[in-house]
C-alpha cells in the first residue's frame, strides 16, 4: 500500500446525511470480478440528475468529499470504497462514519476522517464561498486547513493512521505474529465445528 | 467483577493483545459468497498466499443466482462470471462450496444455522453486513469488507478494536400477532440508525428468552440497521435444542462437552454494560417503514408523519426527503398505502417459521388482484421443508410465485427487481433509495404483515382481513 501523509485537493461538499453504501454504489454496479473500474457507479443514482453536485464542472476534479454525519452506512461493500477511489477521491471528511465502511477505507488506503459536525459545516460553508476550493488534509498532523483561517483537527483511530502513514500491509502485519496464531490454534476445543 | 457474553466470547478469541494496537481475534468459521470474494482471492494469488484453514470456510451461492430456472446455466453473463469465480476459487483453495441446485445452497445466514455450523462462543465473520445473524446463538458475528475477507482467508486472524457493549432489555412478553420483526423495527425507529455505533449489543429479557431461535435471528440481522457492531443473545435451552441433531452439530461426548461450556456462556450478574436500553414488550404493535432508513417507521395504525413534526432539523430534511422519494404524503394512514408488489423472504424472514407465519394468514385466502406476491425461501432445505408441510400449495393457491432460494429481491442483483416507482412491501431489512431497484420504493414488514398486505393490497396486519373460513 502507498504511504500517506498530506493530500490537497478540490473539496466537494454532499451535504446529506445518513449516505448509505447503496447510495455510494447501487448493488447492480458491484458484479465486476475486477478491482478497477467501479468509478461508473459511484452515486449512480444521483448522477442521473444534472443538478447533483459531481455533475458540475467546478467539482470535476473533486478530490476531498465533504459529507453529512452517518456516511457510508448500511452493506459492507468494499466496493464503496473502491468506487470513491476510482473516480479521484483521497479523502472523506464526516462528523461519523458506518463501522465497516470506515474500516473497509483504511485498509484500502481512503483516508475517512472524522471531525466534529461544526467542522463540516464551516467547510460547507467555505466551499460555499470559494467553489471549487481546495482542502488539504495532513494526516501527520491530524489536521483540516482550507482557505485563510480555517484550521481544525480530525480522529482517526492511531493504528489505521499508523499503518497509513507507513503503508504497511495489514495481512503481513498479521503474518508477523504467525506463532502467536500457531499457538492459540493449538489450543483450540477439539469441538469446535469444522466444514470438511 | 463479571463480564458481559461478548466480553466472554471476545476474550476467548484474542490471539493477541498489545497496548496501542487492536485485538487480533481467531475467527471460528468464514462465511463465503459471490458478490464479496473474487477480489479477496485475487489479492490471495497475487501476494502467493493460501487458505490458512480451509475446513473452517463455507462458501454459497446466493445474491446474484435466479430463484427461477435455477437448474439452467444462469443467463445474466455477468452474474454467471461472478457464480462461476467463485467455483473457481473454491476449487483452486480446497473450499466447501454449496452451488446453485445444491440443497444445501441458500443465504449464507440461513445455511449456516440450518448446518449446524452456527455454534455459541464462536467468531463468525463474512463479507456481508448481516452476518450478525448468527449472534442469535451467543456467537460474536459481524460483517467484513474484502479486503478483510482476504486477511480472513490468508490468517484465519483478523485485528480488530474492542467495541463497547450495550444491553438493550425487553421487559414482558409480545402480544399475539406481534412478531420478532416488529419489535426489532419498533426499537431501530426508538434510537435510530446510528443509536448502536460502536457497540456490541446483547439483547435480553423476557421478549427475548421467549423468542424461537428463527425469531432471535431476525432480531440479530437487524443489528447492523442502527449501526451496532454485532448484536447477539445468550445461549440457553432453545438454542441448544435447536443445534442438536443438526447435520455438523457435535454428537455423545462431544455434545455434553460442548454444552457445559456453552453453559458458560452468559452475562453474569455483577457484569457492567457501558450503555443500556429498555423496552417494554407490551408497546409494540405491528410496525412498518415509511421512510427510506430503517429507522423511519411507525407503528401500522399510524399514520405517515408530517415532517414539520421533527425537532431536530436534519431528521427533518431526512423526513421530507424520504416522503418525496417515497411518494407519499404526510397524514395518509399507513394502512392506505397501495402496495404493487410483496416480497416474503431474505435473511431476515426467509426461514420455515416466517413461512409458515405468512402461510398461516394466506390460507384460504387470495392475494388481490392487481398485487404481486413472491415467497422466496432463504434456502433450499427451507423450501423443501415448507413443502413437505404443504405450505408452498398455501401460497400457489393464494396466487403467490413460490421460488427458489436466494436473496431474491432483498437487493435485487439477481432479475427479482422492482420497476422504478414501483411500491413493495418486504420482509427483508433495508428500505434504502433504490435497494430493490432503481426508483423501487420498500415498506419494510414482518412477515405476518407482508401476507395480510398481499391480500388487501394496501399494508395490513391479519387483524384486519375478513376471517377465512378454512
Ligand atoms: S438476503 Fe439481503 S441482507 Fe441478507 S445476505 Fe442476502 S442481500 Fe444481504
Amino acid at each position: 500500500m502507498d504511504q500517506y501523509t498530506t493530500h490537497t485537493g478540490v473539496g466537494v461538499p454532499l451535504k446529506r446525511s445518513d449516505i448509505d453504501t447503496d447510495q455510494i454504489i447501487p448493488a447492480v454496479y458491484l458484479k465486476r470480478i475486477s478491482r478497477s473500474g467501479f468509478e461508473d457507479g459511484l452515486f449512480a443514482n444521483w448522477r442521473k440528475d444534472p443538478e447533483f453536485i459531481l455533475n458540475s464542472e467546478v467539482y470535476k476534479n473533486g478530490t476531498v468529499l465533504v459529507a453529512g454525519p452517518d456516511f457510508g452506512t448500511g452493506s459492507s461493500r468494499e466496493h464503496a470504497v473502491w468506487a470513491l477511489q476510482d473516480y479521484g477521491f483521497k479523502v472523506v471528511i464526516s462528523s461519523r462514519f458506518g463501522d465497516i465502511f470506515r474500516g473497509n477505507s483504511g485498509k484500502a488506503g481512503l483516508l475517512a476522517a472524522q471531525v466534529d459536525e461544526k467542522v463540516v459545516q464551516k467547510l460547507w460553508d467555505y466551499l460555499d464561498h470559494t467553489p471549487g476550493g481546495q482542502i488539504t488534509v495532513d494526516l501527520e498532523t491530524q489536521t483540516v486547513t482550507a482557505g485563510d483561517s480555517l484550521k481544525e483537527s480530525f480522529e482517526i483511530d492511531p493504528h489505521t493512521r499508523t499503518r497509513l502513514l507507513n503503508g504497511l500491509d495489514d495481512i503481513s502485519l498479521t503474518l508477523s505474529h504467525d506463532a502467536e496464531i500457531v499457538s492459540y490454534e493449538a489450543s483450540r476445543p477439539a469441538w469446535k465445528p469444522t466444514t470438511l | 467483577m463479571g463480564q458481559t457474553l461478548a466480553e466472554k466470547v471476545w476474550n476467548e478469541h484474542v490471539v493477541r493483545s498489545a497496548p496501542g494496537e487492536p485485538d487480533l481475534l481467531y475467527i471460528d468459521l468464514h462465511l463465503i459468497h459471490e458478490l464479496s470474494s473474487a477480489q479477496a482471492f485475487d489479492g490471495l494469488r497475487a501476494a502467493g498466499r493460501t487458505v490458512r484453514r480451509p475446513e473452517l470456510t463455507l462458501a454459497t451461492e446466493d445474491h446474484n443466482v435466479p430463484t427461477l430456472a435455477w437448474d439452467e446455466p444462469i443467463s445474466d453473463p455477468v452474474s454467471r462470471t461472478q457464480v462461476e469465480t467463485l467455483r473457481n476459487n473454491a476449487a483452486e483453495f480446497g473450499l466447501r462450496l454449496h452451488p446453485l441446485g445444491d440443497v444445501d445452497q441458500g443465504i449464507v445466514h440461513v445455511i449456516g444455522p440450518q448446518l449446524g455450523l452456527t455454534q455459541p462462543g464462536m467468531t463468525i465473520v463474512c463479507g456481508d453486513s448481516h452476518t450478525a445473524t448468527h449472534g442469535a446463538f451467543g456467537a460474536i458475528a459481524f460483517g467484513i469488507g474484502t479486503s478483510e475477507v482476504e486477511h480472513v482467508l490468508a490468517t484465519q486472524a483478523l485485528p480488530q478494536a474492542k467495541p463497547r457493549t450495550l444491553a438493550v432489555t425487553v421487559h414482558g412478553s409480545l402480544s399475539t400477532g406481534v412478531s420478532a420483526k416488529d419489535l426489532i423495527l419498533h426499537l431501530i425507529s426508538k434510537v435510530g440508525t446510528s443509536g448502536g455505533q460502536g457497540y456490541i449489543v446483547e439483547y435480553r429479557g423476557q421478549a427475548i428468552r421467549e423468542l424461537s431461535m428463527e425469531g432471535r435471528m431476525t432480531i440479530c440481522n437487524m443489528s447492523i440497521e442502527w449501526g451496532a457492531k454485532a448484536g447477539l443473545i445468550g445461549p440457553d435451552e432453545t438454542t441448544f435444542a435447536y443445534i442438536k441433531d443438526k447435520p455438523e452439530a457435535p454428537t455423545g461426548a462431544v455434545w455434553d462437552a460442548a454444552v457445559a461450556h456453552w453453559e458458560t456462556l452468559v452475562t453474569d450478574e455483577d457484569a457492567v454494560f457501558d450503555k443500556e436500553i429498555v423496552l417494554d414488550a407490551a408497546e409494540v404493535t405491528p410496525f412498518v417503514t415509511w421512510g427510506t432508513n430503517p429507522g423511519q417507521g411507525a407503528p401500522l395504525s399510524a399514520a405517515v408523519p408530517d415532517p414539520a413534526d421533527f425537532e431536530d432539523e436534519q431528521d427533518r430534511a431526512a423526513a421530507e426527503k424520504a416522503l418525496d422519494y417515497m411518494g407519499l404524503a404526510a397524514g395518509t394512514p399507513l394502512r392506505n398505502i397501495k402496495v404493487d408488489t410483496v416480497f416474503i423472504g431474505s435473511c431476515t424472514n426467509g426461514r420455515i417459521e416466517d413461512l409458515r407465519a405468512a402461510a398461516a394468514v394466506l390460507r384460504g385466502r387470495k392475494v388481490a388482484g392487481d398485487t404481486r406476491l413472491l415467497v422466496v425461501p432463504g434456502s433450499f432445505r427451507v423450501r423443501l421443508q415448507a413443502q413437505e408441510e404443504g405450505l408452498d400449495k398455501v401460497f400457489i393457491d393464494a396466487g403467490a410465485e413460490w421460488r427458489g432460494a436466494g436473496c431474491s429481491m432483498c437487493t435485487a442483483v439477481n432479475p427479482d427487481s422492482l420497476r422504478p416507482g414501483e411500491r413493495s412491501a418486504s420482509t427483508s431489512n433495508r428500505n434504502f433509495e433504490g435497494r430493490q431497484g432503481a426508483g423501487s420504493r420498500t415498506h419494510l414488514v414482518s412477515p405476518q404483515v407482508a401476507a395480510a398486505t398481499a391480500v388487501r393490497g394496501t399494508l395490513a396486519s391479519p387483524a384486519d382481513l375478513e376471517p377465512s373460513f378454512i
